[in-house]
């Protein structure tokens, strides 16, 4: 804010096109000077403001600009982006990774491109690199504290995670495919999801660019000759309702020639609790999905 | 590598412009007067101004597809851009061929009825463009035998009708400041209207008018006033500079008055009003300006201050009832008002959808927005939210039923201001807006409004907010599409749905109705395809 106001008192008495980014900020244009930075940040491929705190708040609020909106405010995850806090990135970990998946989005998600290269309100190479610097700041190293071999057991064992979830290959599909998700999600919003689904049901799971992903909305289903379907919504229009029944079957139906047809937003997945899913028990299937979420994530440089 | 493909890409359709300019023997000579757009619904067949007519009721007179036999509606032929993005554009229908603009400043001209190619044409514009949000364009005016439409790097170029082939092509602004044209223009008498888009970016907004002969730039009226204008005071400092108030949707004309009515967007920065203290004239406006020499004969101010990014850049529709000449709007920050047209006093405003940034009216009943619901660091819960109850998709009035038609979106965000510093030519928003942990995910309806009351008629449901437009026709009918794709007709006078197509792309555009050779049909983007709807 304060740095704000010096601008505009600055810009009153200069013709703006004169002044640089730099000398916009009396402090930084000093520092600037003295260090030789150069105004335009070229693409490195290692960041120029590694540990800098400063550009790491410049960040912050690029941040919150172009990116909270999908990732969430403090980058934990939100309706669609994944945890950004997280050490390991599901496209790529390294600097260099970091700048191109911002710089030129990840085709086929709804990450879009953001740099100044591509369509739309981009940020400059600097402005990116503040972000990676911000993204490095509130980074935590995974460190599960669970056992994989007991977690992968239990996940295809008598829990039930496999009857409804794929992991590589191998599973049901009634709910998310959960192969790279301990890389895209906090441990912690894992164990909520597990202890209490309906809160947001699959939020963010799914890297969708329709307006809203596909949320595992639960639906039931009566046919005009009587047949009872229950399942969740693969997707619906105004008209129509594509789902998957409990058998795994996959239905299209038009609405208005069903004799019921309620949608709930419900989770078809049973909220473990302590009793029937111990919390050692959570943290061997949580490190379990983040080991197997190592594997699946793009290799670093 | 980005490069080589995009100039490959434009080789291939200059190519195939030449080739359909060598073969085509379709190129008469259409004269769209200003007389004949002024009198557009004595020609209902056609399309000739972006939303139909002066009035913006995007209405038409046609009544061969009506409530009674809609449901035998099928495609006729369907377009394909080629180009990627939202595809916005209003096409316009001269005597049986179609015009049209298409992502990436493409554009076209189709026999209508077949959709066979007489030319297509690529506007090519710098790597470095400055749009907001995507490579849009909505859509032409035209005057005489030329097109006009106004370009990603804030150019307004003439195309011959005939051909496709640039007739002049002028610089408005310099684009590298973070100027770029979205909207159709308007033509009116000899000139034609353009308003400029780049409110995220720190510009001065503007609407203009061009010599539609020439090109020659006879008048520009800036939306945020210099020092010694009129309301210069409502800016702070210097931010009248920068302060945005674009106006990037196609306004209105108004002949018995000689009157344009045009609206604009938000002040910039969107969120963090801090350093423009004031009321910020003439952001999210209605401005009636003289068509001849672009003076400001009155204006009426939709929201004051906004720090919500609540652009006013909806179709003001006019509307003759009563007695009275009257403006609809149904405002992105959700109210629906009645203007007297004669001078700008406002009748009433009235909410069309969820609000909450306002609980009591000013003397002249304009909302008052709370103290609660300004953005701060840590966010406050509003609704609407950034995108609006409404945004820029065109309402449509219906003459029949007496009825305002507009897709609302139910919608609410958490606004938060995020401090940044200006630069000329780069995007300056100082804010940010997310979903709250409470939202529900967003929601829409069409929705049928009494626009002498705001009291809502009916509404239809979408699963999502939907971008179109609307249209209603003299057949009963008023048809929208949807995000997921369809494309709908519903009986205007009760919200009933009666008949749908599913186009398998979003539709981010208005429908068009017209008719050759005696034969109505509807036209509508979704996705990369022009899709045109007949009778069997």
């Amino acid at each position: 804010m304060v740095t704000v106001s010096v601008a505009l008192s600055v810009r009153a008495s200069m013709p703006w096109s004169q002044l640089s980014r730099w000398m916009r900020f009396p402090l930084l244009g000093v520092l600037a000077c003295l260090l030789f930075v150069p105004r335009t940040i070229p693409a490195e491929d290692k960041n120029p403001f590694a540990g800098d705190a400063k550009a790491a708040k410049l960040g912050e609020s690029q941040f919150r600009i172009n990116c909270a909106f999908c990732h969430g405010l403090g980058a934990r995850g939100g309706g669609r982006g994944p945890d950004l806090t997280r050490a390991q990135k599901k496209h790529g970990s390294s600097d260099k990774e970091i700048y191109r998946t911002i710089n030129e989005g990840v085709p086929g998600t709804a990450m879009p491109a953001n740099g100044t290269t591509s369509q739309g309100v981009g940020m400059t190479a600097e402005e990116i690199w503040e972000v990676v610097t911000y993204i490095r700041s509130v980074e935590k190293k995974a460190t599960p504290t669970g056992d994989v071999a007991k977690g992968d057991a239990l996940f295809h064992g008598v829990p039930g995670c496999a009857t409804c979830h794929m992991v590589n290959g191998k599973g049901g599909r009634l709910g998310p495919e959960l192969t790279s998700i301990g890389a895209a999600r906090s441990m912690d919003s894992l164990v909520e999801s597990v202890r209490n689904p309906n809160r947001r049901l699959a939020w963010g799971l799914i890297e969708s660019t329709k307006e809203f992903p596909q949320e595992y909305l639960s639906v039931n289903v009566e046919t005009a000759d009587g047949k009872k379907y229950s399942g969740v919504v693969l997707n619906e229009d105004n008209f129509s309702l594509q789902m998957i029944d409990m058998g795994q079957q996959i239905h299209v139906f038009e609405k208005d020639k069903l004799k019921a047809c309620e949608i709930s937003r419900e989770s078809r997945m049973p909220a473990y609790d302590a009793k029937t899913l111990s919390d050692k028990e959570l943290e061997d299937i949580v490190a379990y999905l983040v080991s197997v979420s190592a594997g699946a994530t793009a290799s670093s440089e | 590598m980005k490069a080589m493909a995009m100039k490959r890409l434009l080789i291939a359709w200059s190519m195939v412009a030449l080739a359909s300019l060598a073969c085509s023997t379709l190129g008469r000579a259409q004269q769209v007067t200003y007389e004949r757009i002024r009198n557009a619904a004595q020609e209902p067949q056609n399309w000739l101004t972006y939303s139909g007519s002066y009035s913006g009721q995007r209405h038409s007179g046609l009544d061969q597809i009506n409530t009674g036999n809609v449901k035998g509606l099928a495609p006729k032929w369907v377009f394909q851009s080629g180009a990627l993005g939202k595809w916005e554009t209003t096409p316009l229908v001269v005597d049986g061929i179609l015009y049209g603009t298409a992502q990436d400043n493409r554009a076209f001209a189709l026999d209508a009825k077949s959709g066979r190619p007489i030319w297509e044409y690529q506007y090519i514009f710098p790597s470095d463009i400055r749009p907001c949000c995507g490579r849009v364009n909505r859509g032409f005016a035209m005057l005489g035998d030329k097109l006009y439409f106004a370009t990603l790097d804030a150019h307004v170029v003439a195309l011959d009708a005939r051909t496709g082939a640039v007739v002049w092509n002028v610089a408005a602004i310099d684009y590298r400041k973070g100027y770029s044209f979205t909207m159709a223009p308007l033509a009116v008498k000899n000139m034609i209207i353009v308003g400029v888009s780049g409110g995220e970016y720190g510009t001065r907004g503007f609407v203009e008018a061009y010599d539609a002969a020439t090109g020659e730039r006879k008048w520009r009226f800036y939306t945020t006033p210099g020092p010694g204008e009129p309301r210069h005071e409502t800016w702070e400092g210097d931010s009248w500079k920068i302060g945005g108030a674009p106006a990037w949707i196609t306004g209105v004309f108004d002949p018995a008055t000689n009157q344009l009515f045009w609206p604009t967007g938000n002040p910039a920065p969107s969120n963090r009003a801090a350093q423009r203290v004031g009321d910020n004239l003439y952001s999210n406006c209605l401005l009636a300006l003289d068509v001849d020499t672009g003076k400001l004969n009155w204006y009426f101010q939709y929201t004051k201050h906004d720090e919500h990014d609540w652009d006013s850049t909806q179709v003001p529709v006019m509307i003759d009832m009563d007695g009275k000449n009257l403006i609809a709007h149904a405002n992105r920050n959700g109210f629906f008002y009645l203007i007297d047209r004669t001078d700008g006093k406002l009748i009433f405003s009235k909410p069309f959808a969820n609000v909450t940034w306002s609980k009591e009216k000013d003397a002249e009943g304009r909302p008052v927005a709370t103290k609660e619901s300004s953005p701060t660091l840590e966010g406050n819960r509003v609704c609407p939210g950034a995108a609006g109850s409404t945004n820029w998709m065109s309402p449509s009035f219906d003459p029949q039923t007496k009825l305002f038609y507009v897709n609302a979106r139910e919608q609410c965000d958490v606004f938060s201001t995020a401090p940044q510093e200006f630069e000329e030519g780069h995007a300056y928003y100082g804010s940010a807006y997310f979903p709250s942990d409470e939202s529900l995910p967003y929601w829409g309806a069409l929705r049928a409004i009494d626009p002498m009351t705001g009291e809502r008629k009916w509404e239809f449901k979408h699963v999502t907010p939907s971008w179109s437009g609307v249209l209603t026709t003299a057949g009963g009918l008023a048809f929208t599409g949807d995000m997921e794709g369809n494309f709908i007709a519903l009986d205007a006078a009760t919200g009933k749905a009666l008949w749908h197509f599913q186009m398998g792309g979003g539709v981010v555009a208005a429908p068009i109705t017209f008719a050759v050779d005696g034969k109505q049909y509807v036209a509508i983007a979704a996705g990369s395809g022009l899709f045109v709807f007949g009778l069997p």
